[in-house]
């Protein structure tokens, strides 16, 4: 088999086993080009039935424009349950990443507003797209990731692996975090995409965007929300982006690659990691592992 | 953008996918000591393969300024495949990782596992998924103890490629002879692993030398590098040729119209109108259909994910394996497998666990440990218990007989993971030698006078009562006054006390806890003999620890036992102390007392839970009457 194959042979053995092992899982929907590729293998994996679980979308009311009519465009076309979760609290106190700073604006529009889903809807399984080449924290995580019943993760207390026995086994009230793509890389991702010419938002792809040059990344003005400094007049550039989240903290990458193949194209010679345009990443060196022990996915 | 620059990447990427159309994957384990530049070996990898982006580069500077111990100004390639916060404290990896690099030829996942004493568990995880291992030694050391421990674990997890990378050549001037003797020792310690094919390869992971480029300092060797070695390496399993298995992982009904059963080939092929065999059922059907989202296949093969739909309407769920008919497993309920502990709690013989192979799920338990094995040497050895990293070969007993194959065969199908049931920690794996004949051997005989004749012919219903509590709680107080009150009722009881068992059939039991989980498991199977007789019996015993009792409770149908929990305070059972035990025990001279040298897990849902610090015995026992009359045990007054 070739190595694509075996990625997606695996990833819907791993969809298969939580369908049959839970009692009430969930797919994190995040628009981006992992979930698209996710919610692809999960079509594949339970043809010809639907998926046998929801599709949630935290939002954090700053995705980029694009993403929300993207997400209900495909929740539509592919008539699947799709539930969007908006941290009201967040909402009520005017959290920003503007107002507040990206850390705040994560922990409460994100990490605090996911955990409210999972216990509101009482998910015992949540799939999430992230991927072991990601990021150095990432590289030890398990394809079923215990939490606790306060969604904490704890790296040094996690179910030993093997071979493709997943133990789900959980008391009332914790749950597992699933990662179907563990073992794929960005680039098997992109392939895949092209090969099986999945949907993804064209935000992926290069156009002119207004932007504007902060702290050395390159900022979409996807709405009025956006405070311009003095100094600041958008520019009219044409980008695209790597990763896709909250517009303020997602940086543009210039190019100009207005197809897929051309996007690959730039990936085959890129010089910069993708996590790169993720501006929560930048702190201590460790972060991201801090940022999953509080319940980040 | 023209439209030619549109067409020349499109071309470009067809072109780069047509070549990668061949790619292969190949799964590796790396393993060796914290000293042997294994994480070096890996980041150098990484850096050859160009996989590193700049930004990650520049990361690792930073990095290799604040945490790296090359001592020198180089980078540290050590620090790309060190993660973890604690770890980087340390200095030492102490999980599994796993590793992404590409080439033109193949893609590999590395399993990144540490090699100090403790974590055989970590290398056996990391083992179970790979294809090839490879194995650093320090040219300047050579083999050590852990080299040997590492090539087992790998050959007894199936591995049947082994590199050994003779590291640090640099540091001994690049000679040929030291190499020599290294790989020499090598190969005479691996003839005793099996079917292993052993490669050594002497190179230098922090200068590069014979990882992806051919060694100018060792022109004396003219084998292939690393890297070129696991390119070109051919570990064909042979699982396509095998007799076909597929385990059913999910039975998919969208509709009245469709009935499909969803799993991974596990081996063989199948096709259209091929004859199978559910098992452990037994029942024999035809593929009628194999259906995917790409459309229907003639044919599938093992390692595809694949939904079978069959021409006939028979009893298929998750668990079941879709088999081959001329070439089955094995269904067994006793079988003899090689064991590796991964918890901190020691494996007892005779408590249960929950078995996972496949996609089913029963209860096990180890009815025997063989001998353990010592890893380092080799030698087996005698043991009673199993502790965190033990490898043992092992009899277990399942509660159902299930189809299998041997591991060294099929690893789906030979593989499995215990865990433990109250926690839901996974806490052992292994890996299936053969069925036991007895198991093949003994069948149930029907009888015709049967439980419930038995038990008419008594008016009552069988039943256990299980006190358990405290030495000195009163539990035997109770249970002797219960029994005279049915006694009175003219029932028929029988009543096992704890000490009288130890007197006869438990002579040979002493204390420790893998002798309480085995006097715990015969008075089990004596008390399910005793329901059988139709008897109301009631079991005196401390039974200090959950998964017994819940073993005990597995034996018997959910209306047939009661867990009565008689509670009193350690503090007033010590008061009481009728037998004088807990002032010996507070002595020392009763080693592994319950409350004192030995823990106590009260029930969490005992069906009867008696305060018997407030109550009087004679009430006691009227509650547990009550409780008999209300679950129809006995005739309501």
């Amino acid at each position: 088999m070739q190595h694509l194959q075996r990625l997606e042979a695996e990833s819907i053995h791993i969809m298969r086993d939580v369908a049959a092992q839970f009692r009430n899982p969930v797919m994190l929907y995040s628009i981006g080009k992992d979930s698209s590729v996710m919610l692809h293998l999960a079509l594949k994996a339970f043809y010809p039935s639907k998926p046998p679980f929801a599709l949630l979308h935290v939002d954090t009311t700053w995705k980029f424009q694009e993403m929300i009519a993207f997400r209900d465009q495909r929740a539509k076309e592919l008539d699947l349950d799709l539930i969007v979760h908006i941290n009201a609290d967040g909402v009520r106190d005017g959290i920003g990443p503007f107002s507040h700073g990206s850390a705040v604006h994560t922990d409460i529009m994100k990490t605090q507003a996911l955990k409210q889903a999972l216990d509101q809807y009482g998910f015992d399984a949540a799939f999430g797209g992230a991927r072991r080449d990601e990021e150095k924290s990432r590289a030890k995580e398990r394809v079923f990731s215990f939490r606790t019943a306060q969604h904490r993760w704890d790296p040094k207390n996690q179910r030993p692996e093997l071979w493709n026995l997943y133990n789900g086994r959980v008391k009332k009230g914790e749950s597992i975090r699933v990662f179907p793509l563990s073992n794929w890389t960005e680039l098997d991702i992109w392939q895949y995409i092209y090969q099986e010419a999945i949907p993804v938002p064209s935000l992926y792809l290069a156009k002119p965007r207004p932007v504007v040059r902060r702290d050395g990344a390159l900022i979409m003005v996807d709405d009025g929300r956006m405070p311009l400094n003095d100094d600041e007049t958008p520019e009219m550039m044409s980008v695209r982006f790597r990763t896709l989240g909250c517009y303020p903290l997602t940086g543009a990458v210039e190019s100009t690659a207005t197809t897929l193949p051309e996007v690959i194209r730039e990936m085959l010679v890129a010089t910069s990691s993708e996590r790169q345009g993720r501006v929560i990443d930048q702190d201590a060196g460790a972060s991201m592992e801090d940022k999953k022990q509080e319940g980040y996915f | 953008m023209p439209q030619n620059a549109h067409e020349t990447a499109v071309a470009d990427v067809e072109a780069y996918l047509r070549a990668q159309e061949d790619k292969t994957l190949l799964r590796l384990i790396t393993c060796g000591s914290v000293d042997d530049g294994k994480s070096t070996l890996l980041g150098r990898l990484l850096y050859d393969c160009k996989l590193l982006f700049e930004d990650q580069l520049a990361s690792l500077q930073s990095d290799s300024a604040r945490f790296g111990s090359t001592g020198t100004r180089e980078l540290d390639l050590a620090l790309l495949v060190d993660g973890l916060a604690a770890e980087r404290e340390q200095g030492i990896t102490i999980d599994v990782a796993y590793r992404f690099f590409t080439t033109d030829k193949r893609k590999f996942i590395v399993a990144d596992t540490p090699g100090h004493e403790q974590y055989t568990r970590n290398m056996a995880t990391g083992a179970s998924t790979a294809e090839v291992a490879i194995l650093l030694v320090d040219a300047r050391k050579g083999m050590l103890t852990q080299t040997r421990r590492h090539s087992y674990i790998a050959a007894l997890l199936g591995i049947r490629h082994l590199v050994l990378a003779v590291n640090k050549m640099d540091l001994v001037d690049w000679q040929d002879g030291i190499f020599d003797t290294i790989a020499a020792d090598f190969k005479s310690f691996a003839a005793n692993l099996g079917e292993m094919q052993v490669t050594c390869i002497p190179v230098s992971a922090l200068t590069g030398d014979n990882i992806s480029r051919p060694s100018a300092a060792m022109p004396w060797y003219q084998g292939a590098t690393l890297l070129t070695h696991l390119e070109t390496l051919n570990v064909g399993d042979g699982l396509g040729d095998q007799p076909f298995r597929m385990p059913v992982q999910w039975v998919n009904r969208p509709n009245l119209n469709f009935r499909g059963f969803a799993g991974s080939i596990a081996s063989g092929a199948v096709q259209v109108d091929d004859p199978v065999v559910i098992l452990p059922s037994g029942k024999t059907s035809t593929i009628e259909s194999i259906a995917t989202y790409d459309g229907p296949l003639t044919r599938a093969q093992a390692g595809q994910a694949v939904t079978l739909v069959l021409q006939d309407e028979v009893d298929v769920s998750r668990g079941d394996v879709i088999a081959a008919t001329t070439d089955r497993p094995m269904v067994a309920d006793q079988f003899a497998a090689h064991i590796v502990w991964m918890h901190e709690t020691p494996m007892l013989p005779g408590r249960t666990y929950q078995l996972r192979l496949g996609s089913m799920a029963v209860n096990a338990q180890v009815t025997e440990i063989k001998h353990s094995v010592n890893v380092d040497t080799l030698e087996r050895m005698a043991a009673k218990s199993l502790d965190l990293n033990d490898v043992a070969f092992c009899n277990l007993s399942v509660d159902l007989a299930i189809p299998f194959d041997p591991y060294s065969d099929n690893r789906t199908m030979g593989a499995f993971i215990l865990v433990d049931r109250m926690h839901n920690a996974t806490v052992g794996c292994g890996m299936i030698n053969f069925a036991l004949r007895r198991a093949a051997n003994i069948h149930h005989h029907a009888m015709t006078v049967t439980q419930n004749t038995r038990a008419a012919a008594k008016q009552q219903k069988p039943c256990v009562l299980w006190f358990t509590g405290l030495s000195g709680a009163g539990k035997s107080t109770i249970a002797d006054l219960v029994e005279q009150r049915l006694h009175d009722f003219g029932h028929h009881t029988m009543l096992l006390d704890g000490d009288n068992v130890r007197f006869g059939l438990n002579r040979d039991l002493g204390f420790s806890n893998e002798d309480r989980v085995e006097n715990i498991r015969r008075v089990g199977e004596v008390s399910k003999l005793l329901v059988e007789a139709g008897l109301i019996t009631l079991v005196s015993f401390i039974s200090p620890f959950r998964s017994e009792r819940q073993l005990a409770r597995n034996l018997l149908q959910d209306d047939e036992f009661f867990e009565v929990f008689v509670d009193a305070p350690l503090a007033v059972c010590e008061q009481r102390d009728p037998k004088g035990l807990y002032k010996k025990a507070r002595a020392g001279e009763i080693p592994n007392f319950t409350g004192i040298g030995s823990d106590y897990e009260p029930p969490e849902n005992p069906e009867l839970h008696l305060s018997a610090s407030v109550f009087s015995a004679e009430q006691l026992a009227e509650q547990v009457i009550t409780l008999l009359r209300n679950q129809g045990i006995i005739a309501a007054e």
